[in-house]
């Protein structure tokens, strides 16, 4: 069996037994900015636990046997919706996938109903991805079971943040004073804006970079609404001693809407290359929510080099949604 | 009703070290022996056990730690659940002997999830059960096979097991159940 | 009904003639006969109102709203909107040409003429299009449509991108000297955009509409106007910047007047924190500085009047994902108690808020549909009477509108309308005034 790693807990004494809903407070996971680090320090606690099992030859526990989760994707996402199906099955929950082409989303008042059906079939988690910022809000106040954002247009991707922030624990000692630099195509983003949530409430030195036109607005005096970051459309001094960088995902129409002159300009202004990485902490680890257009945001030889953490990534989003479905099924019930 | 102390520290020690015997003595020996401390308070008992047998059978016995929280049957009850653990085995299980260990055997529900989770490790030629107290009011045909002490308690009494390593002193008391009236 | 009504012991204000005296007024043949400390000559068969701690003045006039009628009718009707404008203390409104068919025609005109004479409570004026089915491509027939009686002219939403149709419409209309009405938006700029551009927008994930895409049609508004010397009124304008491009354009000497909304004035970004849809308005709700900005615009005239962009929608039409929502807030039944905050604030007064509700749009509508927003002695006896310091609790359950649609359900509003008096009837009364004899 492999060697547990110390995870760098703050306020969460080892051995004593802690009521988990003493800390938990949510029924539903929609975005990381109303959550506390005593919250994210749970799930990334109970990730812990989640991975180890993922390490055993029978991965299943009987946890949420009797529980419905549907997985209700407005967008393909192959690889998003096959980890949260495992980590359903892991824990054996009942589970049903629905996809919803996103041609066909007109009205709100169609999610509604969709709802509604799931849960008079028995849904008690909900997974959703939907290309609108702020469709999974819309859900939760008008479904009673527990909604979790799979990622939704421009706004949040929460579960992706977590993961994250869970890799990065597994090769830094704490989240605290780590040095974050995260590259691309930041204002459209949730992948980047769950992450600014997550690492700056754990004490993380955040910092964002890319082509103006791709950052977002209002940076410069962001409290109360958004953390304060620092913003920079320098890569070179974004890459200087960081701990982690971070890249995004580039949606090629950016360059048709007039948001950059070309790809190839991108990749030579903003690419994560061997180069610019020589500049960064010797410890550095390259991370990227994948999939990756490779030579475009991160050169190959980065991406499959030894620095890259980006497949490991991928297994332990699998133990942050176990986690996740966990702490709903039995943080819920106080409702 | 007042708190009523049952064993005190030197009872709790003579307990563990007697158990230390039963379980040498019934296995004839140590070799596959792997105590599984159920948490939280299993995994110390586990440890002083561990130390005890040996300090007379002059070998390492291994500890591993179980945190069976994924298998309790009652995560949609009202029961508060507990922040989960890895659990942690150092060895496989498969063809050992697993003495599972915890305070307080009650229901026997725990005791169920911890089977439950053994098993989803491997195949152990065999598992047993020790616990510091057996209080009764079992809701599943499951015994323990050693005891330390067998103490008749009510419902509406709880079983306070306190041990240094976790809570400063080692005590075991009954007290009535906290926040209920009449 | 009786042919005589006596509002007495009211404060009375009335900016068109500087009128500020607490006293009764009455009321004959629907024309307001006489104002003083104590009337004396009272008619036999009058019916008085107390008006005690109140203040009575003219009738507001809206001069910018959206009845719905025709082709919206799930939305609102004249005969709906005309009821929760005069609970809102208006007896003039001016509807918007955004309706299925649009107001582009004569007989579309005399269908809003003829629905309003049999089922408006109050007076509805219609506004034309500018353009042939708003489409911003041929003029419509502005001759016809000031023939037959709109008070102004205006695409509504959807600006005239083409600067030179936007320059030939205001050089045609000196001809009736109507005002254009335009709602500024450059829609390249707004690029589908939800809320105010900047940190709410970053936060929640949504696209911001920058300040230009207002401030960009607005200079050019300002220009044409200038190059043409006609009339251009502005929409409800949100940003600082277009009251700094309005004020100096007034300095110019520019036939220009601009109108803002209670909820631009009362309002800021922070009202979709949530996502609420029913907060999601064009142009879109601003900064704390952009309202400061808008405040001190209302006071030194740059702003001449308040219109209310009343705009209903269905609870289904606002209950999905933002992106999706339609744009408005319905906003008749909330003019008044949102409006009153700036006077109990003491960011405005009183005598200033109620000259933009209705001496200077009546000013801008003209003369034509009568003397209007005034309790000059023979004027139509359109007056709004409203306590200024009660405090109520929004209840969309409560509005006469069909539209819903408004972030401040469940809101504490100080200042409520107790009757409106429409051409010497009592048109909406709350339950607490009692009549007599």
């Amino acid at each position: 069996m492999e060697a547990v790693e110390q995870i760098n807990l703050i306020g969460l004494k080892d051995e004593k037994p802690q009521p988990a809903q003493k800390i938990w407070k949510h029924k539903h996971i929609l975005d990381l900015d109303d959550f506390t680090s005593e919250e994210i320090d749970l799930v990334m606690q109970t990730t812990e636990a989640m991975h180890e099992i993922l390490s055993r030859p029978i991965k299943k526990v009987p946890t949420l046997r009797g529980k419905t989760v549907v997985t209700l994707f407005y967008e393909a996402s192959t690889r998003t919706r096959s980890s949260f199906e495992l980590a359903a099955k892991n824990l054996s929950a009942d589970i049903s996938n629905l996809t919803v082409s996103s041609s066909s989303v007109t009205k709100g008042e169609s999610l509604i109903d969709t709802l509604e059906t799931m849960e008079a079939l028995g849904a008690d988690i909900v997974v959703m991805r939907h290309p609108y910022s702020g469709a999974p809000n819309l859900a939760s106040k008008h479904v009673k079971a527990s909604i979790i954002n799979a990622g939704d247009g421009w706004h949040a991707h929460p579960t992706q943040a977590l993961l994250d922030m869970y890799t990065m624990l597994k090769h830094k000692n704490s989240i605290k004073n780590l040095k974050v630099t995260i590259i691309g195509d930041i204002i459209h983003s949730r992948v980047a804006h769950s992450n600014i949530w997550s690492l700056t409430k754990m004490g993380a030195d955040v910092t964002i970079c890319g082509p103006s036109t791709l950052l977002p607005k209002g940076m410069d005096n962001p409290q109360p609404y958004f953390p304060k970051v620092n913003v920079t459309t320098d890569i070179d001094k974004a890459i200087k001693d960081a701990d982690v960088v971070m890249g995004l995902r580039l949606q090629l129409e950016r360059q048709q809407s007039g948001l950059l002159p070309s790809i190839r300009e991108y990749s030579r202004l903003y690419q994560i290359t061997e180069e610019r990485l020589s500049k960064a902490d010797k410890g550095v680890i390259v991370m990227h929510p994948g999939p990756v257009n490779e030579d475009v945001e991160i050169a190959s030889t980065v991406a499959h080099g030894d620095k890259s953490v980006i497949n490991e990534q991928v297994t332990n989003g699998v133990a942050v949604r176990m986690a996740l479905f966990y702490l709903l099924a039995g943080g819920s019930r106080n409702e | 009703m007042a708190k009523k102390v049952i064993m005190t520290e030197a009872d709790i020690k003579r307990t563990i070290a007697r158990i230390s015997h039963e379980i040498v003595e019934r296995n004839k020996s140590t070799k596959n022996i792997i105590l599984v401390g159920m948490r939280t308070r299993g995994v110390p008992l586990a440890k002083r056990l561990a130390s005890n047998i040996e300090s007379f059978e002059e070998m390492k016995i291994p500890v591993g730690i179980l945190d069976f929280s994924l298998y309790r049957d009652d995560i949609s009850s009202q029961d508060i659940p507990l922040v989960i653990k890895s659990t942690d085995i150092p060895s496989s299980v498969d063809g050992k002997v697993i003495v599972l260990v915890d305070d307080v055997l009650y229901t026997g529900r725990s005791a169920r999830a911890a089977l439950d989770a053994i098993i989803d490790l491997g195949r152990p030629l065999s598992i047993q059960l020790a616990v510091l107290v057996d209080r009764g009011h079992r809701e599943l045909p499951i015994r323990a096979d050693y005891v330390g002490k067998n103490i008749p308690s009510s419902k509406d009494e709880e079983i306070e097991v306190r041990l240094t390593e976790t809570d400063e002193m080692d005590e075991v008391a009954i007290i009535p159940k906290p926040g209920r009236e009449g | 009904m009786n042919k005589s009504m006596l509002i007495k012991n009211g404060r009375i204000l009335d900016p068109a003639q500087d009128l500020a005296i607490t006293g009764d007024l009455l009321i004959t043949d629907g024309k307001i006969k006489e104002i003083a400390p104590d009337v004396k000559n009272i008619p036999a068969d009058c019916t008085t109102l107390d008006a005690k701690g109140m203040v009575v003045c003219p009738g507001f006039v809206d001069f910018h709203c959206h009845l719905r009628q025709p082709g919206f009718e799930e939305k609102e009707t004249i005969a709906t909107g005309s009821k929760a404008a005069a609970k809102g203390g208006f007896t003039t409104i001016c509807c918007m040409p955004n309706t299925e068919p649009a107001l582009d025609n004569k007989a579309t005109i005399d269908f809003i003429k003829a629905t309003s004479a049999s089922e408006a409570c109050i007076r509805v004026l219609p506004i034309g299009c500018i353009t042939k089915g708003r489409k911003g491509l041929e003029l419509a027939d502005m001759g016809e449509l000031a023939e037959t009686g709109v008070v102004a002219l205006s695409d509504d939403g959807s600006t005239i991108a083409d600067s030179r149709i936007m320059k030939q419409a205001l050089e045609y209309s000196l001809i009736f000297g109507l005002p254009i009405s335009d709602h500024c938006e450059d829609a390249m700029l707004s690029n589908g955009g939800q809320i105010n551009e900047g940190i709410i927008a970053t936060r929640l994930g949504l696209r911001g509409i920058p300040n230009a895409a207002e401030e960009n049609v607005i200079a050019r508004d300002i220009a044409l106007a200038k190059l043409t010397g006609a009339r251009i009124h502005i929409c409800h304008i949100s940003t600082e910047g277009s009251v700094e491009l309005i004020r100096n354009a007034k300095k110019d000497g520019v036939r220009i007047t601009a109108e803002v909304t209670p909820h631009h004035l009362t309002m800021d970004e922070e009202m979709v924190l949530d996502y609420d849809t029913n907060a999601k308005v064009n142009p879109p709700l601003r900064t704390k500085k952009d309202i400061a900005a808008l405040i001190s615009g209302l006071k030194d005239g740059t702003i001449d009047i308040i219109a209310t962009d009343h705009a209903p929608h269905t609870e289904n039409d606002k209950l999905c994902e933002f992106a999706v929502a339609p744009f408005g807030i319905s906003g008749f039944e909330t003019a008044l108690g949102s409006l009153m905050k700036l006077v109990h604030n003491g960011d405005i007064e009183i005598h200033l808020l109620l000259s933009k509700l209705t001496v200077v749009p009546s000013k801008i509508i003209g003369s034509k549909f009568g003397k209007l927003g005034t309790l000059n002695q023979g004027a139509t006896a359109d007056i709004t009477i409203f306590d200024p310091d009660v405090e109520w609790t929004v209840d969309t359950k409560e509005f006469y509108s069909k539209g819903k649609n408004t972030p401040l359900n469940g809101h504490k509003l100080k200042g409520k309308v107790m009757a409106t008096i429409f051409n010497g009837k009592i048109v909406y009364k709350d339950n607490s005034v009692k009549l007599g004899v």
